[in-house]
Order: C-alpha cells, then structure tokens, then sequence
C-alpha cells in the first residue's frame, strides 16, 4: 500500500516529509513503546503510535522507518517535525484511535507482521 | 577518525537526562557506517543496539561516553557510565524487567527491552556492572 493511501485511509493530515508518499509499505508495527518497536524488524514498515517524543523519530531513524503515524490526533511539536524533516521521515496525524488505525489499515490487506528474532 | 591501518574511532560524549539529545550519539555512527558502505541489515543491528545502551546510559547511568572502532572485521561499540550499576544482571537480561521510572515509561522507554534487544542485535554482548561504580557495555557486530 502506497503512503498516500494510507493518508487517505486513515483520513490523516500530512506534517512532514511529502518525498515519501509514492513509497510501498509491507507492513505496519503499532505501539507506545519504542523498545518493544526496536524488538520488531522488517522493511517497509509503517509506525502507528500515540507516543509523542522526539525518541519516536529516533526510534524510526534507528529503524530505517520511513512513515509515522500520529493516532488520537496527538499533535507533535514543531521540534518532532523538524527532527523528522531532518532526517527524511514522514510524519501523518490521523484523529483515529490506534485500535482503528490499524483495523482500517488490516482490513485493506495489510497484513504483514514483523520478525521477531 | 581514520588511521593508517583502517581502523576508525569515534568517541561521543553521553548527556545526563537529557532525552531531546538521546541518540545524537548513536546517530552519527549509523550516518558514519552508511558512509563507509556497510550494508544496511548491518547498520541497522548495531544501530539499535547502540541506541538502546544509549537510552540506558542517560536515563541510569547519568550519561556517559560511546567509543566506537571499526576495523576490517567489525564493529566495536563500549559504552560506559559511572552511574548506580546493575545489582542484578541475570534479573536486567530478562525481557520485561524494568527499574525506569513512569516519567521514563512516559517517554516511550522502561519496557524491559532495552538489554534483551542490545543481545538480540549484537553478535557479542559483554556487561560490567559494578554496584556504586557504573556499567560499561560493549556490542559487537560482525561484518561476517
């Protein structure tokens, strides 16, 4: 699924990184906490998380992580989105909740989990 | 940085408390590895774990010092504090056994992942931890 179908699927708000919205993503990693993102590895991985930290966009940089999701309609602050500028990272605000995010994304055939070890 | 035999070193100094900063470290030597055009799976693996020490080393350790070498054969990441130690490093190893606070949990960390990922992405993983004296961790990643 390309990123600007998943923009239109979850009805989300573009915050940085327009470079990336033709790009194909395999599978989606949705949590709060970023070690247990880090313990998760794949490529072309969506994150779906409701964690507002600059660590966020670590974690996906650390993660060769291209698109990020704000659920609940949290609003990142200007220095999240310029670490994510920076560093070439994708970031969307949806207003959905994290359970339905992913249940909307699921249901249109994303599927893929991530690797654990 | 580069000397005559190949090898490069790179020292980084670890802020205490300082969270916005968390992973500046780490992220230089993951630019510096792509540079060097180490293959991404590579980079990736010694990334996380050196972030994950990282984390550890600023939200326990009170901050500390990342000295990296990379020679022909891998790469060498030691990251030592001075802070409290581990008491019980059997017990630190297990997945889900966290000593962080809510207001680390509240920055996304403390889920008891962070020693379990630094050995699920390392080739060697080697702790010193001296209650009172500090801990240093060194990860290993083989280029073969």
């Amino acid at each position: 699924m390309k990123v600007r179908e998943i923009m239109k699927l979850l009805e989300a708000e573009l915050l940085a990184g327009e470079e990336n919205l033709d790009m194909e993503i395999n599978s989606a990693c949705g949590a709060d906490l970023m070690s247990d993102v880090m313990a998760f590895v794949k490529d072309h991985v969506l994150l779906l998380t409701g964690l507002v930290s600059p660590q966020v966009i670590r974690t996906a940089e650390m993660m060769d992580i291209k698109v990020i999701v704000f659920v609940r309609g949290k609003n990142p602050p200007q220095n999240i989105i310029d670490l994510a500028k920076e560093k070439g990272i994708t970031v969307l605000r949806t207003k959905h909740p994290m359970f339905i995010s992913c249940g909307k994304l699921y249901s249109q055939g994303m599927i893929g989990r991530g690797v654990w070890d | 940085m580069g000397l005559s035999d190949g090898t490069i070193k790179m020292s980084f100094t670890i802020l205490p408390d300082d969270l916005t900063a968390a992973g500046e470290a780490s992220s230089s030597m993951k630019k510096m590895l792509n540079q060097l055009g180490v293959s991404p799976q590579l980079v990736k693996k010694a990334a996380i774990a050196m972030y994950e020490a990282e984390i550890n080393a600023v939200i326990h350790g009170g901050g500390g010092i990342a000295d990296i070498i990379i020679d022909g054969q891998k790469i060498e990441i030691l990251i030592r504090d001075e802070g409290p130690g581990i008491p019980d490093l059997e017990l630190a190893m297990q997945e889900g056994y966290s000593t962080a606070s809510d207001e680390i949990r509240e920055m996304g960390f403390g889920a008891g992942m962070g020693l379990p990922n630094m050995k699920r992405y390392s080739d060697e993983l080697i702790i010193h931890s001296e209650v009172g004296k500090g801990t240093s961790v060194k990860i290993i990643v083989n280029f073969y």
